[in-house]
């Protein structure tokens, strides 16, 4: 199946190729070499600095030299049709991709001028440094307070019961959820509704004191306006924390970034300021994806 | 216009099949009810054969003897001591007092005929008392003492007083002497304690469950001990650690086909190994425990992998995501939430192996033992076993008590899959 989708799509992006090049676009700097990034890939303040990543599942080449960097105090916004490998390069930021079997990274990313997939890097520290938050809200199934404590808990950061009890409400205060649930902090997490859920799980991911934060299509699960009050959050938490984000939506990504990389069949096509990318796309692919004529 | 009677059309035959799919749907659920019924059918078939058999062995009859404690019977030197008291001749005061009661009958073939109207347990009960109560020598006591097998079989209806007196046990003097015995109030039936506190015996009325349940006790013990942190550590270390290679496929088709070995070879590779091998004593719970955990095993390991396959990855990458390690995510997060699948699968393997018979026959837990055992390297017996037993004997008396024990087996069976119920409903957590 996988196989058969590929090949169309390979067909597909050559007809593009094709189709812009006879078309003599001349606003775009239009590159046969699809594989060539366009646009600035360095940030001004950067916090990771991703080069020439590559990610491979087994056969297949699911991230094809891959090179942005994460700046500070910024939202970098990662778009692009399913299956073009967002997800899966931004779980290569905290390594969450040791998990999975198959799954073969290379080129360097690193943090501090740390190589973080160096032999010498330990991933519990890194996960604890560069956060995440999921697609779908995953609190534990324990009480709301232990949610947020877990992570503190394991990493030796409070001393007694009174600094935890004031990192619990910090970090729920940060998420903006403090006033939804302090009456309430001995139920259970999973019985919040899916937008307080979500929150929960970035108060639990803030608690631990990250400086980047993952979030893998944090509000797909949620209706607008718990959407609504995650995107304030995001804006939030930018002042303190590098975020990264995929989305699905333009619209989310419009709102909520400075930065926007759109990625296409593994490939990271162009990337830019979100106010460039959006108003003068410099790639044909780019332009076709945010102007909705696939995707 | 077309478009319309097409439109009619589609509906008719809709309709006109509608009638055969309900139908279908019908027959479908009646199939159900009636495999369902039918289930019930040989359920109940069972309970009522065993509980019509076995109830009545939870009754036992007393004969009511007046004993004189003759210090010549009891301690014919006077010296009072404990030796000299648990020596006494104590089925000679049964003897006695039968005699009393009977003083016509003479011969010697009939008086062993009446001596056997009370229980050879009578001689252990009065022994018992007079140790206790020193005091009694040479008072006179209405004491009732168990009842002979063939007496209780007669006054529970077992044996027909109609037939010819060559084709029944007891001949036409014992059955009058009986029945004067009842006339007299002397014969009565009680709730049985011994059956629930007694070991096993050549005597169907002093025969008792509770040395082979105490047996099942200590062999399940071993084997819960041994097979739930061997089978839990294999699930997470095969689930959660192993790479998935040729060696773990192996593995895993190997565990499966575990699961399928008949139990005799798994007692066969008990008596091997464990007994000639190793030495570990014959007949013992711990033997016994070995040998029901090799079996347990497959049952608990493929349970638990079940439940932590069903713990969803989120929960695991939520874990990781805030920087636990690997470690303390399967001990923080995995293994609660996967614990009430495998104390499921667990105690349905410890079901199966308090119903496990075959094996344990090869590793001698088939003896004779009276004794309660004291621990898991005392020979004892188990449950099943002492079914097996009971009804290879011959005496009618066993029928009964075989068909106790099973309902007493029964009852611990329901008793561990109540508790599984419970532990489920208790543990289940949702997310």
């Amino acid at each position: 199946m996988d196989n058969v989708a590929t090949a169309e799509h390979t067909d597909f992006e050559e007809n593009t190729i094709a189709h812009t090049s006879d078309m003599g676009h001349s606003t775009a700097t239009v590159s046969r070499d699809v594989r060539k990034t366009v646009g600035d890939i360095e940030a001004e303040n950067p916090r990771m600095i991703c080069r020439g990543v590559n990610v491979h599942y087994g056969d297949k080449h699911a991230i094809k030299d891959v090179s942005v960097d994460l700046g500070k105090n910024e939202v970098l916004a990662m778009i692009g049709p399913s299956g073009c490998g967002k997800s899966t390069f931004l779980r290569c930021l905290n390594r969450m991709n040791d998990t999975i079997d198959d799954c073969h990274v290379t080129g360097s990313i690193s943090i501090d001028e740390q190589d973080i997939y160096d032999k010498s890097m330990d991933v519990v520290p890194l996960r604890a440094q560069v956060g995440m938050v999921f697609q779908k809200p995953n609190p534990f199934p324990k009480s709301i307070y232990d949610n947020i404590a877990y992570g503190p808990r394991i990493h030796g950061l409070v001393e007694d019961k009174e600094e935890l009890d004031h990192l619990v409400e910090g970090s729920l205060r940060k998420a903006g959820l403090w006033a939804e649930v302090s009456d309430r902090l001995a139920q259970p997490g999973t019985g919040l509704s899916g937008g307080q859920q979500q929150r929960l799980c970035i108060a639990r991911t803030i608690a631990v004191s990250p400086e980047v934060i993952l979030m893998d299509e944090p509000c797909s699960a949620l209706d607008p306006i718990a959407t609504a009050k995650v995107e304030e959050l995001i804006d939030e938490l930018r002042e303190n924390y590098t975020i990264a984000i995929v989305t699905h939506s333009m619209q989310q990504a419009a709102r909520v970034s400075q930065r926007t990389a759109y990625f296409h069949l593994g490939d990271l096509i162009e990337v830019g300021s979100t106010e460039q990318i959006f108003n003068m796309p410099r790639h044909q692919l780019t332009e076709d994806y945010i102007t909705g004529r696939f995707g | 216009m077309n478009d319309t009677t097409q439109k009619r059309n589609t509906m008719e035959i809709v309709k006109a099949n509608l009638a055969k799919r309900y139908a279908r749907e019908q027959r479908f659920r009646a199939y159900g009810i009636a495999a369902i019924s039918l289930g019930m059918m040989f359920l109940l078939m069972l309970f009522i054969s065993i509980i019509g058999n076995g109830y009545g062995a939870f009754m036992q009859t007393y004969v009511k003897l007046d004993i004189e404690f003759t210090a010549d019977r009891i301690d014919p030197e006077g010296t009072r001591t404990e030796d000299a008291l648990s020596a006494g001749n104590y089925g000679g005061l049964v003897k006695d007092s039968l005699k009393r009661m009977f003083p016509n009958v003479k011969k010697r073939t009939p008086k062993k005929q009446l001596y056997g109207l009370a229980s050879s347990g009578a001689a252990y009960q009065l022994r018992k008392m007079v140790m206790d109560n020193p005091d009694l020598i040479g008072t006179t006591q209405s004491i009732w003492v168990t009842a002979d097998d063939d007496v209780d079989m007669l006054v529970k209806g077992h044996i027909d007083r109609t037939l010819p007196e060559a084709d029944r046990r007891m001949n036409d003097s014992q059955i009058s002497w009986i029945e004067r015995l009842e006339k007299e109030g002397r014969i009565e039936k009680r709730f049985n304690i011994t059956f629930f506190t007694a070991g096993d015996s050549r005597e169907p009325e002093l025969a008792g469950i509770w040395g082979a349940a105490v047996g099942s006790i200590y062999t399940l013990l071993v084997t819960l001990a041994l097979s739930f942190p061997i089978g839990v550590a294999t699930a997470v270390y095969l689930e959660e650690f192993a790479p998935c290679n040729k060696w773990t496929d192996i593995i895993e088709v190997n565990i499966n086909n575990l699961a399928a070995v008949p139990s005799i070879v798994f007692g066969l590779l008990g008596l091997a190994v464990f007994i000639n091998f190793f030495g570990l004593p014959r007949s013992a719970p711990v033997v016994g425990g070995l040998v029901l955990t090799l079996m347990t095993l497959p049952t608990i390991i493929i349970a638990s992998r079940a439940a932590l396959k069903s713990v969803p990855p989120s929960i695991r990458e939520a874990a990781l995501g805030v920087g636990a390690s690997k470690m303390q995510t399967i001990t923080h997060h995995v293994l609660p939430l996967a614990m009430p699948g495998m104390l499921t699968g667990t105690i349905i393997g410890m079901a199966q192996a308090l119903g496990e018979t075959a094996p344990l026959l090869m590793i001698g837990m088939v003896a004779f033992i009276v004794d309660i055992p004291g621990g898991a390297f005392d020979p004892s017996t188990v449950l099943p076993v002492q079914i097996y037993l009971w009804a290879d004997s011959p005496e009618r008396a066993f029928v009964e008590k075989t068909s106790a024990a099973i309902m007493v087996l029964l009852g611990f069976l329901i008793m561990m899959n109540a508790i599984a119920v419970i532990l489920r409903k208790r543990f289940e957590r949702r997310w």
